[in-house]
């Protein structure tokens, strides 16, 4: 027979306030297997904890009910206190009179009678309370980022320092992502490059680290502490142990292909490195374009190169290997604005977008810094930034706020005007939003030292008129419309999910908002983890993201890494699913309805050496969110520490009292 | 698609009074490429102007009948010269297939069955994608070659988009372009395609109807156009009857004709009336006729 103990929590005048708490002990000292009741001020207070564990000692309490306010605040602390007794933690019921109970009523009596329901409740349920154990799964010390972005840098530098290996994989041929196309980055103006590059050294050098580049994660199987990934090394057509590097390879390719790293605006070779400080620096050949692969004669780069490191008959090369840990970090890309008819279609030259505009202001860029319109290579002399084109639209299809824009349109007009101070430059704007250290005062610099002339509205069309761009617009401040002449337009358009992010979010069983952003586990006070657990976010992949957010996130995962291998092993939560294997009919329902793929069907050595099979969960995996208990058609998985029998009580202690 | 369909056809008021030459060059071009118009019967006002602008359940049901009428002929679309009036009777057959209710109390006004079945096709449509540039370029007897044409959509043939159905690019429409290439013309690259002339504003703001209209004259010539080619009697009147004044007031002296598609295709396809009908003109548009283009004229005129 359960001896239950009953401890009713005033929370100061919280509850006593509005519950009668005397009258709910009194009460609950009557509801059968209780053998203890009482109330206190402060029940989760020292002196109160005392009391429940001194109780459990002297009435021989095997299970305790504490009516106070909501598990998700003291479950823990009760947990804690009655295992210092010497009971199994899970023997304690929280009966919420608090959240659920005085704070949403008035009328003191009904309020009383509630609360005497809930703890009835409680009580009901405690009683068929079994005590939960939870089990030790062994953590491979190993982290992978996906992504060789400065989010995936850093994050990996981190991870490494603390003394983890980390595998970075990125799929491009070198890392350094976004940041190595920007010129110089706001609010101080420092070189993108300068203060990238030696960390981008630092990822190859370290030896924790392990750079994939040119690879691609195609599968990602098993959970927290222990990931299976299957890699994908895409061919290079270059030995790396052979190559050194000198570039004879690419400086003689007779291909010349557009440049992505350009942006479309210079030329590459068929075999490349995307950029002059690329690491590694070993080249591609892209077999899309490569004269050999289109069944044309070449073979130049075979023929000059001094170590023979071409190898055309390379293939893609398929490694799985095992991690305990998933740094996610795979940006963004920038939306193509040839979708606004209103701008031209993308078919106007000199309508360039903002990351265009970031490659023609670099000195290794296609033009060596100097900025002159694409049509006529002549430099502007009046420039329009639009701002918000394509985010903050419904239209579009991006309700949000790329976060970026703003300060990055000040920083092109600041340093338009610094390197040519006859330029004049017009921003089109909804509002500036320049929310971060020094953002403010960098954008007013640029508004009154550097003269850039801000319009707050909206661009309603550009178009060419000679060799002019006339832009067409409104200043809504000044109730007018306004046009322009310019030389050239710079779109700060939106940013976007990578396009195969929805793809990946599958591969890693993680979620994505609507307009595919990976999900945080918790807006707020989750923001790196994701809901499945050992799997972290950096960077914009989750959200627009400016650089030093970015950092702060990467660093923030790779400390979740490391504390996650801190541990000797991880404890699986006790509070999951679990099926009655003997009554299972195998029909599948619960592995279709689990939303973290925790439950599959296996064989079973049936009778007479007959195999059956069975529904059976993954206790790595399962979150314990009910989802399959709900789906069971026979009825026959429980989630533990929440059986049906103990709902069920629970409802009949309510309903038929 | 059948060869010789028939549609009905909604001349509306413009083609019975001022743009007489679009409702003659219409009727000449599709009874020629074989595509048969039978005029809607006691059709009445479009719904456009004074009414929409006043009295949304009235602008809806003066096209509503409209609609109803071309389904008592047992005709499936109506091809409507006019862009106003295509506008209107689209945007009003749109709504009353989304909006049941809306129908519903139109019906009870009309006190006529109304199915919703009948769909207004402006006829520009009609022609370029219906009948299609492979017949028209075999229907051309002199070809427009060497004439440079700004073909100009307004705003109302594709806007909006969604209640329109249409295809077309709305910034950058293109089935005038594709006509004017099929008569042996040259569709000029120009921006202001569908930029507005100022439409209805024409008595009651004439000052901006000048400004907007000069703007897209002057756009048309600085893009090399020999003329303007419209699908639109208002469009016409603003760029045609106001030309002198509005291009006076911006300190403008050249001239350009303006065309109606219809009497660009007659005079391709070598119909008798065709050069008949430009006289009907304000610009004097017989150059085009006569092939010899703008541009030319002007310099002419300057030296």
């Amino acid at each position: 027979m359960a001896r239950v103990g009953v401890f009713v929590c005033w929370c100061g005048s919280n509850i006593a306030r509005t519950v009668d708490v005397q009258r709910v002990a009194e009460a609950a000292g009557r509801i059968p297997g209780v053998v203890f009741a009482t109330d206190y001020k402060y029940m989760c207070s020292e002196p109160g904890q005392t009391m429940v564990r001194d109780a459990i000692r002297d009435h021989r309490l095997d299970r305790v009910v504490v009516a106070s306010c909501s598990p998700r605040l003291h479950e823990p602390t009760f947990q804690r206190c009655i295992s210092e007794a010497g009971l199994n933690p899970y023997m304690v019921e929280m009966a919420n009179i608090r959240e659920h109970c005085s704070w949403v009523h008035q009328d003191k009596d009904a309020a009383t009678e509630k609360a005497i329901d809930l703890v009835r409740m409680a009580v009901a349920k405690a009683r068929r309370d079994f005590p939960l154990f939870r089990n030790e799964i062994p953590i491979t010390k190993r982290a992978l980022v996906i992504g060789g972005g400065v989010a995936g840098i850093q994050a990996a530098l981190d991870i490494a320092d603390a003394g983890y290996p980390v595998t970075l994989v990125e799929r491009t041929p070198s890392i350094g992502g976004r940041m190595a196309q920007y010129d110089k980055t706001f609010p101080t103006l420092d070189c993108a490059a300068c203060i990238l590059t030696p960390k981008m050294v630092d990822c190859a050098s370290h030896p924790n680290i392990t750079i994939l580049t040119y690879a691609e994660v195609e599968e990602v199987t098993g959970f927290v502490g222990n990931f299976n990934v299957r890699i994908r090394k895409k061919a290079r057509g270059v030995d790396m142990e052979k190559c050194t590097g000198c570039g004879v390879c690419y400086s003689k390719c007779p291909v010349k292909v557009p440049n992505e790293f350009e942006e479309g605006m210079g030329e590459r070779r068929a075999i490349y490195v995307p950029f002059p400080q690329a690491v590694p620096n070993v080249p591609v050949i892209d077999r899309e374009h490569c004269r050999l692969n289109n069944d044309l004669k070449c073979g130049v780069c075979q023929k000059l190169c001094p170590t023979g490191a071409i190898a055309y008959d390379q293939q893609d090369e398929v490694v799985t290997e095992q991690f305990g840990a998933i740094v996610v970090a795979t940006g963004f890309r920038m939306w193509d604005h040839s979708q606004i008819g209103e701008y031209g279609y993308g078919s106007i030259p000199d309508v360039i977008s903002g990351l265009q505009f970031e490659r023609l202001m670099n000195a290794s860029g296609p033009t060596e810094g100097k900025i002159v319109r694409p049509s006529d290579h002549r430099p502007p002399k009046t420039v329009v930034f639009v701002a918000c084109v394509g985010s903050r639209s419904e239209n579009h299809g991006h309700e949000y706020c790329s976060k970026v824009c703003c300060m990055y349109t000040a920083k092109h007009a600041l340093l338009l005007k610094e390197k040519y101070p006859d330029t004049q430059s017009y921003v089109f704007y909804m509002d500036i939003r320049a929310n971060g250290k020094g953002y403010e005062e960098f954008v007013r610099r640029t508004i009154e030292e550097y003269g850039a002339n801000y319009i707050r509205g909206r661009v309603s069309r550009i178009y060419r008129h000679g060799d002019k761009v006339v832009v067409k617009g409104a200043d809504t401040l000044l109730g007018r419309p306004v046009e322009i002449e310019a030389d050239m337009v710079v779109l700060a358009t939106a940013m976007e999910p990578q396009d195969d992010a929805k793809d990946l979010a599958r591969k890693l069983g993680i979620s994505t908002d609507q307009h595919n952003w990976f999900s945080e586990a918790h807006p707020k006070l989750k923001p790196v983890e994701v809901l499945s657990s050992g799997i972290f976010l950096a960077g914009a992949c989750q959200y627009p993201k400016d650089i030093p957010d970015t950092v702060a996130q990467a660093s923030g995962a790779a400390s979740k890494v490391a504390g996650l291998f801190s541990k000797p092993h991880l404890l699986s939560e006790p509070m999951i699913a679990s099926v009655r294997e003997e009554d299972c009919a195998a029909c599948g329902q619960c592995v279709q309805v689990c939303p973290f793929s925790a439950i599959e069907l296996v064989e079973l050595n049936g009778r007479n050496g007959a195999s059956r099979r069975a529904a059976r969960v993954n206790e790595g995996l399962c979150h314990g969110c009910g989802t399959c208990v709900a789906g069971c058609r026979g009825s026959c998985i429980d989630l533990r520490g929440f059986t049906n029998a103990q709902v069920l009580s629970e409802i009949d202690a309510l309903a038929l009292a | 698609m059948q060869d010789n369909r028939a549609y009905a056809y909604y001349p509306g008021c413009s083609l019975h009074a001022t743009a007489k030459e679009y409702d003659l060059s219409a009727r000449a071009v599709c009874a020629a490429l074989g595509v048969e118009l039978r005029e809607v019967p006691g059709w009445n006002c479009c719904g456009a102007s004074s009414a929409h602008g006043r009295d949304h359940l009235l602008s809806t049901t003066l096209a509503a009948r409209n609609l109803a009428l071309v389904e008592e002929m047992g005709l499936e679309e109506v091809a409507v010269p006019c862009a106003a009036c295509f506008n209107r009777l689209a945007v009003a057959g749109h709504e009353l297939r989304e909006d049941a209710s809306l129908a519903d109390e139109v019906r009870s006004v009309l006190e006529r069955p109304l199915q919703g079945s009948a769909k207004a096709r402006a006829l520009l449509d009609v022609v370029a994608r219906d009948v299609g540039t492979e017949r028209i370029r075999d229907a051309v007897r002199r070809p427009l070659e060497g004439l440079k044409v700004a073909c100009y959509y307004g705003c109302l043939l594709v806007r909006p988009p969604r209640a329109l159905e249409t295809d077309e690019r709305v910034e950058d429409p293109q089935s005038l372009d594709e006509l004017v290439r099929a008569l042996g013309g040259e569709p000029v690259e120009w921006p202001h395609k569908t930029e507005c002339c100022g439409a209805g504003l024409s008595l009651t703001r004439t000052d901006v109807v000048r400004k907007l209209s000069a703007d897209i004259l002057k756009m048309a010539r600085d893009c090399g156009a020999d003329c303007i080619v419209c699908a639109c009697p208002l469009c016409m009147t603003n760029l045609d009857m106001r030309q002198g004044e509005a291009l006076k007031a911006a300190g403008e002296r050249f001239r350009i004709p303006v065309l109606y598609f219809t009497e660009l295709m007659a005079l391709a396809m070598g119909l008798p009336d065709a050069e008949r009908w430009l006289k009907m003109h304000f610009v004097d548009a017989s150059a085009v006729a006569r092939r010899e283009t703008a541009a030319a004229k002007s310099t002419e005129a300057q030296e």
